[in-house]
């Protein structure tokens, strides 16, 4: 089975005309690279989700259950109970179009129907039709349509063309959020069991083993002590790194992709070799052995389901506070719904590092500190030795990733971290970074090989950005805080810039980090340093 | 076609005004009875609304976050566009609701050949939405002068700013202009965008239309047609004391111009113009982002099923004890 092999001309030939038509008379276009596979019947069974059964987006039959159109219903009426937020998107949108240019997808699909807008009246125009008066007296003429199962399908290839990375809802004059809009649109899919296998069987593996990949504690334990050989190697210097540690001062949680992927893997290296040279009482858990929660893209339900083993380890273990390592939509979870969903965290003590005193003011109710804050705090205490020059081979640019930089608004401290660990760093344009960033383009689930033709459309205009610098200060490193994007930027930047590497912001920690006692033969990657140039900046 | 559809419902409220004005019991219609009924159905479907929306929790604390979150003391935090109190709510609220400022950050992109994205300064929408909004509000300020005796300062301040360019015989109001200006800038652009044209619904064209017969019809009662002026206050001041009554000598135009504001009015609770009352609401903007430092309570938080480390353990424990994990109980 040959692919046609896709090619950036063709991709970047985007035609922004609209189709002659009104957007309700065109149907889905289920187009091979634009969508994901549907959920492997056993993970939604492990999981006790509805209609658990084999089926794809490409067949025409997608077996629903016989009510189908009342369960949408039901679910949506029960969802404008809950959530004030659907109730307000789906009643004030004024249509001005601010947000349409505003999402990757558009920009990069041309699809009117990846507007910000659009996308929201995909599911406004059924609730107007069956929760309105305008809409039950005067049908398509106030915008209402009845729900068929053209709708359903479109709804399934619109929502899962959005990655939640609420770009739109800063421009929206209402601050409108689709990424509320998508939840919602998912959660009403996931009723009929038409949940994405990317995001089924990650979540069922959480569920089981406590992490996405299903890797279970002994292979936990593998990879960490296999970490810990790698860094031996490279600074001469024996580290430890506790799992399962009763009564350790702090318990730290990563996303998987951290101790299984590449390049996060080398990130992960970072942290274990700082947290050694601070001499950090902490612990690993092989429960909690996942942050990210792909329940998010799922409903708020699973979210809370897989959110639940963090603080439960926490009180198991008896830790004092929490770190969590680099991931975007796990901080999401972390900042925005864990305290609400699975708090009060009244076991744990406000966090105050241990290494410089400095309590973390921001955390005292969840108790959970993004380790670039922690970092940030570390360096600007002088607490941790840097040679920035052992990041000379490096040009760095950084991508702010969706949800630390719209749901937190963390933007200063890794922008600290990475000034003060190397030498050469440069921002993309103002309108792609910090809240303006721009999606990886594979974020919320849908980072398949599958949607391939539509990660590399959405994840164009951050690409664009990157090559800029690329071509104007000869940027070389795409520096990021995030599991996805660490995932996923690499085939992007394969696609769009060659020659752009990408690297976890505590890599280049990692890198500059001069270890007490450490002979050194390279960077975490196991290269060897440019050769001794340029200034040495000790924080 | 969805425009014309709305321009027709607005030609056809017209011509009901018109063949309404001439004999007296449809103009009692016209100028008592409909603006009644406009008023309380406007009042009514606000309350309802907001009370709907306010009814519904807000389960999550979900800001939007456009600037530095509070952290360390030595990070400097953006107060307005990342709020982490109350005050700096409220201050990004004013900001929001009083200068739009989500969309002064209104930006355009353009695929140019490479392919290479540029992205451009746009703030006409900005513009256009602050005129539009400050004209209509100073319009509806010194409209007051028609409802009170006596026309209390405020009102008298607004009339005299609004008038300040002194140009004209009577004095020609900013805000006119303004209004007229920017409702036919935003009309327009919905019409000659083909995105805008593909996403607009009649009820984007109806309420512009709406707003451009009335603004059109009082321009020309105030410049060009005679108006008895008197009969006008009488009839107003009868409204808001309810007294009503007719007075004599209201011309047709006056009736349009009425029964046009009166369907504004009625339509506004079920319309999308509800964003007056929205915009206050909504989840984004309203929040602090104090969301690790204080707890945010969802009233429905429900009990759901979890993985407990026991079941964990319990399908593990072999391999844990064999890869040399700490247990809470041993093998078997």
């Amino acid at each position: 089975m040959t692919e046609p092999k896709l090619k950036p001309d063709e991709v970047a030939s985007i035609d922004y005309v609209v189709p002659p038509e009104g957007w309700t008379r065109t149907l889905p276009d289920l187009r091979k690279g634009t969508f994901n596979y549907g959920a492997n019947p056993k993970s939604a069974q492990y999981l006790g989700l509805p209609n658990p059964r084999a089926w794809q987006p490409m067949e025409a039959d997608w077996k629903l259950p016989p009510d189908w159109q009342r369960i949408v219903l039901e679910g949506l009426r029960e969802r404008l109970s809950k959530y004030r937020s659907l109730q307000v998107f789906m009643d004030v949108c004024v249509r001005c179009g601010a947000c349409a240019d505003k999402c990757h997808f558009y920009i990069g699909s041309g699809d009117p129907k990846n507007m910000p807008v659009l996308r929201a009246e995909l599911l406004r125009s059924v609730y107007r039709n069956d929760f309105t008066a305008a809409g039950k007296i005067l049908g398509s003429l106030a915008g209402a349509r009845p729900l068929t199962i053209d709708v359903i399908k479109e709804w399934f290839l619109y929502f899962y063309q959005c990655t939640e990375c609420r770009r739109c809802s800063v421009f929206c004059p209402y601050g409108i959020d689709t990424a509320e809009i998508t939840m919602m649109g998912r959660e009403l899919l996931n009723l009929l069991g038409l949940g994405i296998d990317w995001i089924t069987t990650p979540a069922s593996n959480c569920f089981r083993t406590g992490n996405h990949l299903g890797i279970q504690p002994h292979g936990f334990k593998d990879s960490v002590d296999f970490a810990l050989d790698d860094l031996e190697s490279i600074f001469g210097v024996r580290v430890e790194a506790p799992i399962n540690k009763k009564g350790a001062e702090i318990l730290f949680v990563v996303p998987s992709a951290d101790y299984f992927g590449d390049p996060h893997y080398f990130g992960f290296l970072g942290y274990l070799a700082l947290f050694h040279e601070i001499g950090l009482d902490y612990t690993l858990s092989t429960f909690a052995s996942e942050g990210g929660n792909f329940g998010l893209f799922h409903s708020s339900e699973m979210m809370k389901r897989l959110n639940a083993k963090i603080y439960a380890e926490a009180r198991r273990l008896g830790v004092k506070w929490i770190i969590g390592g680099e991931c975007g939509h796990m901080w999401r979870v972390l900042h925005q719904y864990m305290d609400t969903m699975n708090g009060p965290a009244d076991f744990l003590e406000a966090p105050v590092s241990p290494i410089t005193g400095t309590p973390f003011e921001n955390a005292a109710s969840t108790k959970m500190v993004h380790i670039a804050e922690f970092t940030a705090d570390l360096i600007k205490h002088g607490k941790v030795k840097l040679d920035c020059s052992r990041n000379d081979h490096w040009r760095v640019t950084f991508h702010d990733s969706c949800n630390p930089a719209r749901a937190m608004g963390l933007f200063e401290e890794p922008r600290f971290v990475l000034k003060s660990v190397c030498n050469n760093f440069f921002e993309m344009p103002e309108n792609t970074i910090r809240e303006e960033t721009f999606c990886c383009g594979s974020g919320s689930g849908i980072g398949t090989d599958e949607n391939l033709e539509m990660r590399m459309r959405g994840g164009f205009p951050r690409a664009n950005a990157v090559r800029h610098v690329h071509e104007k200060h000869g940027v070389n490193l795409l520096a990021c805080i995030c599991a996805i994007d660490k995932a996923t930027l690499p085939p992007l930047m394969e696609f769009w810039v060659p020659g752009v590497q990408v690297a976890a912001l505590h890599e280049l920690v990692g890198n500059a980090l001069v270890m007490k006692g450490e002979k050194r033969t390279g960077d975490l990657r196991g290269q060897p340093f440019a050769a001794e140039k340029g200034g040495k900046k000790d924080a | 076609m969805n425009a014309l559809v709305s321009l027709i419902v607005v030609a056809v409220l017209t011509a009901v005004a018109v063949a309404g004005a001439g004999a007296r019991p449809s103009a009692f219609v016209l100028g008592i009875v409909v603006p009644y009924a406009a008023a309380a159905v406007f009042l009514l479907g606000i309350v309802i609304r907001v009370l709907r929306w306010a009814r519904a929790p807000v389960p999550f604390r979900i800001p939007t976050t456009c600037g530095q979150q509070n952290s360390l003391p030595w990070v400097k935090s953006s107060p307005l566009d990342n709020p982490h109190t109350a005050l700096g709510v409220a201050a990004r609220m004013a900001l929001e609701v009083l200068c739009f400022r989500s969309l002064f950050r209104n930006t355009r992109s353009e695929l140019r050949d490479g392919p290479r994205l540029i992205y451009a300064e746009n703030k006409w929408l900005w513009l256009g939405a602050m005129t539009f909004h400050w004209s209509l509000l100073a319009v509806v300020v010194r409209h007051m002068r028609f409802f009170m005796e006596p026309v209390p300062f405020p009102v008298l301040f607004a009339l005299r700013m609004d008038g300040i360019l002194e140009v004209g015989v009577p004095v020609v109001y900013m805000s006119s202009l303004g209004l007229l200006a920017a409702a036919g800038y935003l009309l327009a652009r919905r019409l000659l965008s083909p995105q805008l044209r593909y996403i607009s619904l009649a009820a984007d064209y109806l309420p512009l239309f709406l707003i451009l017969g009335i603004a059109g019809s009082g321009i020309l009662m105030r410049h060009f047609t005679k108006l008895d002026v008197i009969a006008v206050k009488e009839l107003a001041m009868g409204l808001s004391t309810l007294q009503p009554a007719l007075p004599e000598g209201i011309g047709a135009l006056f009736f349009v111009h009425l029964l046009l504001v009166s369907s504004l009015l009625a339509y506004l609770p079920f319309s999308k113009l509800m964003h007056l009352g929205g915009v206050f609401l909504s989840p984004t903007r309203n929040l602090a982002n104090n969301n690790r430092m204080k707890r945010h309570l969802n009233p429905w938080n429900p009990p759901v099923r979890v993985h407990t480390y026991e079941e964990y353990e319990d399908e593990f424990r072999t391999l844990m004890k064999g890869a040399g994990l700490p247990l809470e109980k041993e093998p078997k």
